[in-house]
């Protein structure tokens, strides 16, 4: 019996990591493969008919701006990672705690606002984006995206708040604490899973967001990956499938170990921030 | 906190403390959300293109405008069925993987960064990955297909040695929707790990005990108990797929034709690429209403569920 649950807990996992995961396996492939292998119809596409090469990494990494899309991806990740957390850690503590009956409507208020996406408002904010004098630099992004991920946040960590007992703080606070430092010193240390979640939330949605980044930036060098690579790398009809294909590779592979270092964290941060509320 | 007797009072009376430290999230939200959203009504009110920035009223104008194209028609019902189909498919899936990943089993490690890597790209540089493997002349599918004499003259699939994936209507919408699943997935997954993760071993274990099978648990406890924090994983992936311009801009840019088209590329080719800034906010207007109307459905599911 307890052979056979194995063997079915591999049998339903097997295919799903075949689907998540064979499409970079296929990029990884196609990044060292030659032209004049790449393009024959009749060869077989999983095995180098020709030997390897390097020269796609090269014209991805020296000849692209490919190298500026990575920092400025990871400069505005940081940047809305840190405004996020600014914003929305006292926020979520106010809903939680301090502010009563109005808290749960606010809440539920923000959580609403994710129904005001990008593709609503991208068209109008290009126009706030240019009167803010921001238009064609990172900086737009940076001070555009945390809207996206405050409302999230702060719902996430409201939801976290409330699942720490408050007679936590209130000890803390006939100890001689004032309110603000009972929530530094005593709720903050015991939410490390919440904001690491809010952290990996707000990084990976700076990392895939394309819309705002697409109208917003003209000039090559203030791209970000998402908007760069399939801008610099498809010339007219050309596509460079090799590079393309590296660029793609490169942030998967590292960005995904990350990630799974931190998933138990994750988990358990959804799980106290949005299952127990 | 701070030396400043005055402001420690302040801070210490909660009635103050409160809103201050709700503050900046509502200023932003208010100024960065709230006054672009009344901005985007008054353009799709109004005249405003790239070139004419003024905002003269033209009332319903531009509803009735692109109401009348196909490509909004087309794009209305394929947001829609899309987004639908992906969904059902992801809650399907998510449910079945988010089961099978709550056992122990060695290697779990590896794969659980194998099923991370979707949700750990961004969408473009993923669908890029997607476009190549559906490539016309080149891809993998075909040559796998041709191997296995299902493809090629005299076959099952047809006279041509190709699937052509993306100029086919029926294919590339079923191309659009794999590529939703793929990239959603992950993040569903942990969703409802997050959920079977919150509840108790001693139901379980009692579950066990009373001789309850994997399918009557599975049914009776497990699912009713996630119920809740599902529909949290629905609405997220209902919200980023049916507001999705990515997918469908780097795969088929809305072809054959216009059969792929969905609303939020139509309004980038018609608000941006065509400079009619009026007519775009107009067609991603029509987005609000779904959003507003599948949110309250979910979330009264959801606090229903909470109460029974």
């Amino acid at each position: 019996m307890k052979v056979l649950r194995r063997a079915g807990v591999y049998f339903t996992v097997l295919p799903f990591c075949f689907f998540a995961a064979a499409p970079f396996l296929w990029m990884l492939i196609t990044t060292f493969k030659q032209d004049r292998d790449l393009y024959r119809a009749q060869n077989n596409p999983f095995l180098f008919n020709d030997p390897p090469t390097l020269d796609n990494l090269r014209l991805l990494l020296f000849e692209t701006n490919y190298l500026s899309f990575v920092r400025n991806s990871a400069v505005v990740g940081l940047l809305v990672v840190l405004i996020t957390l600014a914003v929305a850690l006292p926020a979520g503590y106010s809903l939680a705690r301090l502010i009563g009956k109005w808290g749960e409507r606010a809440g539920i208020g923000m959580f609403l606002v994710y129904l005001v996406p990008p593709t609503l408002l991208f068209i109008p904010m290009f126009r706030v984006v240019v009167a803010l004098g921001l238009k064609d630099t990172i900086w737009s992004l940076v001070v555009v995206y945390p809207t996206i991920s405050i409302p999230f946040a702060t719902w996430l960590l409201m939801g976290f708040f409330k699942s720490i007992p408050p007679d936590l703080e209130e000890a803390a606070m006939v100890d001689g604490y004032s309110r603000l430092t009972a929530f530094f010193k005593v709720v903050m240390p015991l939410s490390i899973s919440g904001i690491v979640a809010v952290i990996v939330f707000t990084f990976t949605l700076t990392l895939h967001e394309f819309i705002y980044a697409l109208t917003f930036i003209t000039s090559s060098t203030q791209r970000t990956l998402s908007v760069g690579v399939p801008i610099e790398l498809v010339r007219g009809d050309v596509f460079y499938w090799q590079s393309l294909m590296a660029a793609a590779v490169l942030v998967a592979i590292p960005v995904g170990v990350v990630y799974s270092f931190f998933l138990n964290q994750l988990v358990a941060g959804l799980t106290m921030g949005a299952v127990r509320r | 906190m701070s030396p400043n007797p005055r402001f420690r009072y302040l801070t210490d009376r909660e009635r103050v403390l409160g809103p201050l430290m709700l503050a900046p999230a509502v200023l932003y939200i208010i100024g960065l959300v709230g006054f672009p959203f009344l901005l985007s009504i008054a353009f799709s009110l109004s005249d405003v293109t790239v070139g004419d920035t003024s905002l003269d009223f033209v009332g319903l104008a531009n509803f009735r405008s692109v109401i009348r194209t196909p490509e909004f028609r087309r794009g209305l019902v394929n947001t829609v069925f899309f987004t639908l189909a992906a969904q059902l498919i992801i809650i399907v899936l998510a449910n079945i993987l988010a089961l099978a990943l709550s056992q122990n089993f060695r290697g779990k490690w590896l794969a659980r960064t194998l099923l991370i890597l979707p949700w750990a790209t961004p969408v473009a540089l993923g669908t890029l990955g997607w476009l190549w493997l559906l490539d016309s002349k080149f891809s993998p599918f075909d040559w796998v297909l041709v191997q296995l004499a299902l493809l090629g003259p005299d076959t099952l699939l047809g006279p041509s040695a190709h699937m052509n994936f993306l100029a086919r209507e029926y294919l590339a919408m079923a191309s659009v929707i794999g590529v939703q699943v793929w990239r959603l997935l992950p993040l569903a997954t942990v969703i409802l790990s997050a959920g079977l993760s919150s509840i108790d071993q001693e139901l379980l274990d009692q579950a066990e005990v009373d001789g309850a099978s994997f399918w009557r648990t599975l049914f009776q406890v497990k699912l009713p108990l996630i119920a809740p924090i599902m529909s949290i994983s629905l609405l997220f992936s209902f919200v980023f797929i049916f507001t999705d311009l990515v997918v469908v801009f780097v795969l088929t840019r809305g072809g054959p034709v216009y059969y792929t088209m969905v609303l939020p590329v139509w309004a980038y080719f018609k608000g941006i690429s065509g400079g009619s800034l009026a007519e775009g906010a107009a067609i991603a207007l029509f987005l609000f209403p779904v959003l507003m109307a599948a949110a309250i459905l979910i979330l009264r599911t959801a606090r229903r569920m909470e109460v029974a």
